[in-house]
Parts: structure tokens; sequence; C-alpha cells
């Protein structure tokens, strides 16, 4: 094959204007950062403000709120990325033994529906459907004897309902992953199991699930690089003054300090610390993926 | 044997009672909001609509559909998906056509890559970006909405993997009849990836519908909101608006203009829904199956 240097002249022209703009919109923040080391002053830019070395960073862990930030984010992450991952895989047992054609597609249309909406449109639906006031749901209950729930003004409950309202929104799209795998079992397996007299839980136990076991290793791998990012768009539009302590998260508080109290410098800090344990976290995930399910993104 | 068979059939039924339930739960959600849009200003403050309207009218509609702020949001919205779109669509196949070259051929290939990659792994975060479209000062201007992410890393990677495997042998023969790298590109790779182009180009659409945050920060005017960053606010300060009646405000954040605007928020998805969803699954799948 012959590409000439006219030929990679052209690549490079069509490569440029992408590269430009990820380099003022990526790259350029990511020297922004200096901002962590600085008492910035929007005026004076990111050259001549003042350098105060390592204070913000220092000042960060004597804030008692920090700490607990972190502790939120990775437990309510740690919730979400568990029930994240067994509630489709259960689901996608469970609509595999359907049979009839017309019902699985039409479960599967309802289901993804959540995944396409965004947080603002589905935290107005939930924080009606689950209000104390009279919300649909506290009305269903009431019919089973149960008394009305504060499910988004408890702060024990509001834990509960971020991994709920999580789930809810995306196992559906989940499932699918989960269903193009068991598509890809060998059906003569399964003729094999029945002549040997294999039962159904058997099939499912010795068949099905190792047959999907590679892309479950896969799906919990990739999960581990969002431990610190606990669900902004979530949280934020479901939140409110009651349930912040248990439920203020890093990116939160990250957008609360800096952009509503002006305190860019510490909240560049936090954001860099994040940063920086994100990475780890998310090359760890990839190398994982790849030694255990020979996955790469290339 | 027939006490087995009739336990599968228990099973069945049950298993279909549990798979009706959870869809259910997906939609009757949504449903709900619905009828209770297009209730009666009574009945809907009163908390008595279940799954039918009671007092059906579309007043709340109407009301909504009167407002210029509401028109303005969805203006920008609408501007920003077409033109967010378009440069999503012309970037990921300007990246991911030479990026789909062999490194042999392409020597610079993996410094671009890696370049692009690392944008996935590591981020200045919040403030550095902020600060940085502040300087280009493009606070209050659409663009803000639209060139900080005009270049879908994801949509890039998966674009170059289907890329990659479409058959060596087609460049080979445009190139021996004298065709040049950029009509290879027109005529043979692009028509060839238009399912994963209009998959790819569907998720950017849906993503920038779905944006309200990025409006929310770099938009200082609420004018220039787009209407899920306006319909966010709405929702914001249904609670502090209620004890005062009177106020405009409290005549959006009233029961039923909450869930009109709910609801028309979301029309747009509604309607492209069974577009989406077979993109979509496709995508989804042929992004995590490879070889």
């Amino acid at each position: 094959m012959k590409i000439t240097k006219k030929d990679r002249a052209f690549f490079h022209l069509l490569l440029a204007p992408g590269m430009l703009i990820l380099f003022v919109f990526a790259y350029l923040p990511m020297f922004g950062i200096v901002i962590a080391f600085q008492e910035f002053n929007p005026t004076q830019g990111f050259i001549r403000s003042e350098w105060v070395g390592l204070e913000h960073i220092r000042f960060l862990f004597e804030l008692p709120d920090t700490m607990q930030t972190v502790w939120n984010t990775v437990e309510i992450s740690l919730m979400k990325i568990v029930a994240g991952l067994l509630v489709p895989i259960v689901f996608a047992l469970l609509l595999n033994e359907a049979r009839i054609v017309w019902f699985k597609r039409t479960v599967q249309s309802l289901v993804y529906l959540p995944h396409f909406l965004s947080w603002v449109i589905l935290g107005g639906i939930l924080i009606d459907v689950l209000s104390i006031n009279g919300g649909a749901f506290n009305q269903v209950l009431a019919t089973l004897g149960i008394k009305p729930i504060f499910f988004f003004g408890d702060e024990a409950w509001f834990r509960v309902m971020l991994v709920v309202t999580d789930v809810w929104k995306e196992f559906g799209f989940s499932t699918i992953i989960y269903l193009a795998a068991l598509t890809g079992i060998n059906p003569a397996l399964y003729e094999a199991a029945s002549i040997d007299g294999a039962s159904r839980w058997q099939r499912v136990v010795y068949i099905t699930l190792p047959g999907i076991l590679p892309v479950v290793v896969l799906m919990s791998t990739l999960s581990l690089g969002n431990v610190l990012n606990g669900g902004f768009d979530q949280i934020f539009n479901l939140y409110n003054p009651m349930v912040i302590s248990s439920a203020d998260i890093i990116d939160t508080y990250i957008y609360r300090m800096g952009l509503i109290q002006a305190q860019y410098g510490l909240a560049t800090a936090i954001g860099l610390l994040k940063s920086l344990f994100g990475f780890a976290l998310i090359v760890t995930s990839y190398r994982l993926a790849y030694r255990y399910a020979n996955y790469r993104i290339f | 044997m027939r006490i087995r068979l009739h336990r599968f059939q228990a099973f069945d039924i049950l298993n279909y009672i549990v798979l009706a339930a959870v869809s259910l739960l997906c939609l009757v959600p949504i449903w709900h909001i619905a009828m209770v849009s297009m209730s009666g200003e009574g009945p809907a403050n009163q908390y008595v609509v279940g799954l039918i309207p009671i007092e059906f009218n579309l007043s709340s509609y109407a009301n909504i559909l009167r407002l210029d702020k509401f028109w303005d949001a969805f203006g920008v919205s609408g501007l920003r998906v077409v033109l967010g779109g378009l440069l999503n669509f012309l970037l990921t196949v300007m990246m991911a056509y030479p990026l789909s070259k062999e490194s042999v051929y392409f020597k610079s290939r993996s410094v671009y890559i890696w370049a692009l990659v690392f944008t996935m792994l590591f981020s200045g975060g919040l403030i550095p970006s902020y600060m940085i479209i502040n300087e280009l000062h493009l606070i209050d201007t659409i663009w803000a909405l639209i060139v900080p992410g005009a270049v879908p890393v994801f949509n890039v990677i998966l674009m170059i993997n289907f890329m990659r495997q479409l058959p060596k042998e087609l460049e080979e023969a445009c190139l021996v009849d004298g065709a040049s790298q950029w009509s290879i590109m027109t005529r043979i790779y692009v028509p060839l990836s238009l399912p994963v182009i209009a998959t790819v180009t569907l998720f950017s659409v849906v993503g920038h519908w779905n944006s309200w945050f990025d409006g929310l920060i770099y938009m200082n005017q609420t004018e220039k909101y787009p209407l899920q960053t306006y319909l966010h606010v709405v929702l914001a300060s249904r609670n502090l608006v209620n004890a005062d009646q009177n106020s405009v405000m409290a005549s959006l954040t009233n029961r039923s203009a909450i869930s009109a605007q709910i609801i028309l928020a979301s029309l747009p998805i509604l309607i492209v829904y069974p577009f989406l969803q077979r993109f979509f699954i496709h995508g989804i799948v042929m992004g995590s199956v490879k070889e």
C-alpha cells in the first residue's frame, strides 16, 4: 500500500481542528490546575496570582466536610456499583427465560426508557411521585397500611433512594450488554444438557452463568473507575439542605465551594486530588479488564 | 416428572408477572406526571390524580407555551442540538478516519491516539475548565455549550474500531485505481460506516438535549439557558415559592405547570425513542463486542 507524504499531510489536516479543541478545552485546564497552589484572582490570571504552595491542600484536610464528602462519595458509589451489576444480571436472566417474543420486546422497550431522560426530568418526576405530601407512591403505601415515608428528606432513606433510583434509571440499558452475551452462548450446550437430564436451574447455573461470566468480570472491573464519581447529576437534582451531610459528594462539594462561594483555590485543589486518584483508578480498572477479560479499548 | 412440569409453569407465570411489574415501574411514574399535567389545577394540587386525568384540560400546556422564557430556552436547546450534533459528527469522522490507519503507514497515529485517550483518563476539573471558558469570553454564548465537548472522544474510538475492521482490500483497490485519500474517505469509508455514524450522532444529539449543567454555569443571563437548565431552575425553586402564590414564579411552579414542563422537555426524546432504541442497542453491542 502506498501512502504518500501528501496523504499524511491530509491526515494531519483532518486531525488539526479536533486536536486544537482538545488542546484548548482539555489540556489547557490541566495546566489551570496551578490554581490549586495559588490565591487565585480572576483579574490577575493564572500567572500573576499569588502563590501559596500546598496551603490549600493542608487547609482542606482541616475542614471536617472534606473527609465526610470523600466517604459519602465512596460509600454511595460502591452501593451503586454493586446494585448496578446485580440487578441487570438477574433481570437479563429472567428475561432470557421468557419465551413469548412480543412480551420480551415490550419489556425491553419499557425498561430502557428512563436511561434516555435527563436527571433534571427524572428528578422532577421522582420528587413528585415520592413526595411525603400526597406523593403517588406514599398513597399506594397508605392503602397497604404503611405510614408515609419521607424518602428525600430522611438521611438514611435518601441514600437508599439514590441507589434505587440510579438502578431504576440504568438497569434496563445495562441489561442489553448481558442479553448480547446470552445470545452468544452456543445453543448446542443447552440441547446437550437437556438430553443429559439437566434441570432448568442446572442449565442456568452450569451453562448460562459461566457463559456470561467474562462480561460480568469486564463490567465489574470497568466500574471501578467510577468510585470517585457518585453521580453528580442525580444528587444535584435530588438533594436538599435536610440531607446534605449524608448526600454531599466530592463533585457537589467542588461546585458549591468553587462556583458558589468562589473559593477557587480550594475547589481546584479538591478537583486535583480527585483527578489524580481517579486517574489511578481508571488505569487500574483498564489493566484489570485487560488481564481478566482481555478487554482493550483499541 | 409431572410435579417438575408444574413447578416450571409456576415459575414461568411468576417470571412473567415480575417482568411485567418491573417494566410498569419504569413507565408508570412518567405516565402519572403526564396525567397530572392534563388534569385541572384543583385535582392536581390536591394529589387526587392517579393514572387517568381528572377534569381533563390542556390549559397548563397553553400557559407554558405562551411564555417567552420557555420558547427562548427551547430555541437555545434546538440550536445546540443542531450545531452541536453537526460539529460532533464532523469531528468524529475527521478524527476517526486517519486514526483508523495502521501505524506503519501513519507514524504519528499513536501520538494522536494517546493525546485522545489521555483526556478520558485525566481532567483539569471544574474550576480550571470554567476559567478557560471565561478567559475566552465564551460565557453567555452558545459556543460555551458546543465547543468544549465538540470532540466526543468515546465516539471517535467507537468509529476507529469500526473502520479498522472494514476490509483493507477496499482501500488497496481504490489506491490502485488512483483514488485520493479524500475520495476514499468520503466515498468508501463514510458510506460504509453510516450505521455507526448514525448511532454516535444520535448519542451526541441526545446528550446535547439532556445537558443542563453547562448551561447553569456558563450562562449568566437566564434567557440564554437551554431547556433542561431552565427546567432545573424552575424545579429547584418550586419549594421556595409555594408560600407566595401570586408571583410569576408561582404560576410556573404549581403542580400541573411543573408536570406540563417536565413532559414538554421529555417530548423530543419520547418522539425519537423508537429510533434511539434501535440504534443504541446496535451501537452498544458494537462497542462492547470486538474482534
